[in-house]
């Protein structure tokens, strides 16, 4: 076992490593100079002063060297976590720009995920033997799955915000407050957060449901299951072993939503103007902010590359099949 | 008398009208007897086995009864039969290979069964043990998961799970299919041990392999289209079959010693009608170079020697 781990880590690496070199390439192969841009925003006309402040900024964001030595430098300053200064929001770093929108992308995420998969694959192994929830409720979700997701978030928004007024439907949180740890901040905060999740929250939910349904149905229906009944096992204990194989999928399933748990909720931050990492890495497009894309897009990569290795670490630990292949056995 | 069926009619419900998969098949099974069921594929052989253990979704039960130790089975009864099976009838399934949960180590699964049906394992431990040794396996495949077995050790796994409670009826359905022929044999000779050593009083084996049987059954049951044709003692069914099903089946059975050449096997010619809407008489009747106008009535079962019934117009003459 520990073979193939060392030889998962080895992978992962190569991977990491071309996914940032990837992300350093990408910004600079964008249309657009953000020195020029900076310049043009701080109305600067005169000449001389021109090439004086693009001098300095040249220096400051490093750009003064040749492009072998910028990438060089890139990945020095990554191992330092340095992660280089926002032109957007300049003078302030890329690290503290990401540590400032990554709580609202996680507190709207991780619940949206860990919810909707708990309740969905409760749902799911309901409807499994229950054929009015079955003929009732999932459909429903196959709607909500079927539905493009932005439509779905824009109706959301315009019922639930615009017609019945019960949601504020953009911010993080009010622009009249400033953020305090106080009760009116915290209940404001929740009321902004609510819709958001509520989105993410019913379009995966009906994914759950309805591949929990089928892989509990593929169980109760296996050789296994039709054996233990023949020899009399009372349905509840077919019940369990149908329940536990089926949630094996499931389980790599949800690591693998969770890697995406950084950059994944960029359409909703968008509908919602949501202040996470999904309005943040849209903005640094649009200002061409090298630096702040390039630390999201890190953020993201790691991000994937990390919940994908536990996805590969949980299966072993939660399905012998896996493991006994791994030792050399054969099936 | 171990095993009673009378009349027994089981059917498939499907979308066009229903399958008459066992129209009205009666037979007896005395104790001790190990009874091969042979017939085509679709000729309600595994039908048969089934609805003496459990019927599976599609299956009804619409008529008959069959009687074990002198109570009758509650064969439409998924509820009733519950407290019957394993303990009384028992079956050795088609899908050996797959038929534990993956997932479990094979000691826990049969523990976690067996306090299920309210038996205390520890109690049962040391005769499983013992019974895997009879079958050449160590107590170590206990602590194993299913895929670390091979097919051969899986079969025999199941072979001592199914027959752990000592049943009265043991319904061993294909059970040699999956395997290799020196599996197939050990499996066979397994099969009457447990017999002898009065782990199961009587046994019904479901297959294709007439010459497999042979070997091990006292009895051979021949099936056609759902109904018996054919029962007698093994040797008289094989030596001297009187229903012309039968010796079609016999006379497709290649024979040791003898050179075929570029000389083809014989087959019957045609196909099993079908059950979702039988014909009248004898089943048979279309695909039998023996018949005459009187197979359009249905032919009753002659008892034409001890212990050998037959349902032909010509053999009971």
């Amino acid at each position: 076992m520990g073979r193939y781990f060392r030889r998962k880590l080895l992978i992962y690496g190569v991977t990491f490593v071309i996914a940032v070199s990837i992300n350093f390439a990408v910004p600079r192969l964008m249309p657009g100079d953000p020195v020029a841009r900076m310049l043009s925003r701080n109305k600067v006309a005169n000449p001389e002063s021109s090439e004086a402040m693009r001098a300095y900024f040249d220096n400051v964001f490093g750009f003064d060297v040749p492009l072998w030595q910028q990438y060089l430098n890139y990945w020095a300053a990554l191992f330092k976590g340095d992660l280089g200064v926002s032109v957007y929001a300049f003078p302030a770093s890329v690290s503290s720009v990401i540590a400032g929108a990554l709580p609202y992308t996680l507190a709207l995420l991780l619940p949206a995920i860990l919810l909707s998969w708990i309740v969905g694959n409760s749902l799911g192994a309901m409807a499994a033997r229950n054929k009015w929830l079955d003929n009732g409720v999932l459909p429903v979700g196959y709607v909500f799955t079927a539905v493009p997701y932005m439509w779905l978030a824009i109706l959301l928004a315009w019922v639930a915000g615009v017609i019945l007024g019960w949601f504020p439907v953009a911010g993080g949180y009010s622009f009249a407050l400033t953020p305090t740890f106080s009760w009116v901040f915290i209940v404001d905060l929740v009321h902004h957060w609510f819709l958001p999740f509520l989105s993410l929250f019913i379009v995966a939910l009906g994914g759950w449901a309805i591949g929990m349904r089928n892989l509990v149905i593929y169980e109760l229906e296996s050789d296994y299951a039709n054996y233990l009944q023949a020899l009399g096992a009372p349905r509840r204990l077919v019940r369990r072993y149908a329940f536990r194989n089926a949630m094996l999928p499931q389980i790599t399933g949800l690591a693998v939503a969770l890697g995406m748990v950084v950059g994944g909720a960029l359409v909703t931050e968008v509908v919602f103007a949501y202040p996470g990492l999904g309005s943040l890495l849209l903005s640094a497009i649009n200002n061409q902010d090298f630096f702040l894309l390039q630390g999201i897009l890190l953020f993201i990569v790691i991000g994937v590359l990390v919940f994908n290795f536990l996805a590969d670490v949980v299966y072993v630990l939660v399905d012998p099949r896996t493991r006994l292949g791994l030792e050399g056995g054969q099936s | 008398m171990a095993l009673q069926v009378e009349d027994l009619k089981v059917h498939y419900r499907t979308t066009k009208g229903d399958v008459r998969a066992l129209d009205g098949v009666s037979f007896s099974l005395a104790d001790g007897e190990i009874m091969g069921l042979a017939g085509e594929s679709g000729c309600g052989k595994t039908t048969l086995g089934k609805s003496l253990i459990r019927l599976d979704g599609r299956m009804r039960h619409v008529g008959g009864s069959a009687v074990l130790d002198d109570e009758e089975l509650p064969i439409g009864d998924d509820r009733a039969m519950n407290a019957r099976r394993w303990k009384e009838v028992s079956i050795i399934p088609q899908y050996s290979m797959s038929a534990m949960n993956p997932t479990r180590k094979i000691g826990k699964m049969t523990a976690e069964l067996l306090r299920s049906r309210r038996i205390s394992y520890r109690d049962i431990e040391d005769e499983l043990v013992r019974r895997l040794e009879l079958v050449g396996l160590s107590s170590k495949v206990l602590g194993n998961y299913p895929i670390e077995l091979s097919g051969g050790m899986k079969q025999r796994m199941v072979m001592v799970l199914s027959t752990l409670l000592d049943p009265s009826l043991l319904i061993a359905d294909e059970v040699t299919s999956a395997l290799d022929v020196t599996n197939q044999k050990a499996v066979a000779e397994t099969l009457v041990k447990f017999r002898d050593l009065g782990f199961v009083k009587s046994m019904i084996v479901v297959t294709h392999d007439l010459s497999l049987v042979y070997q091990i059954a006292d009895t051979i049951m021949v099936m056609y289209a759902g109904r018996i044709v054919e029962k007698a003692p093994a040797e008289t069914v094989i030596k001297s079959p009187r229903h012309p099903y039968t010796q079609a089946l016999i006379g497709a059975l290649p024979e040791v010693g003898l050179e075929y050449g570029t000389e083809r096997l014989r087959s019957i010619p045609g196909r099993p009608p079908h059950l979702l809407d039988p014909p009248t008489g004898c089943r048979f009747r279309d695909r039998c170079p023996l018949a005459f106008e009187q197979c359009a009535e249905e032919p009753p079962a002659v008892a034409v020697a001890d212990g050998h019934e037959v349902s032909c117009w010509k053999a009971a003459n």
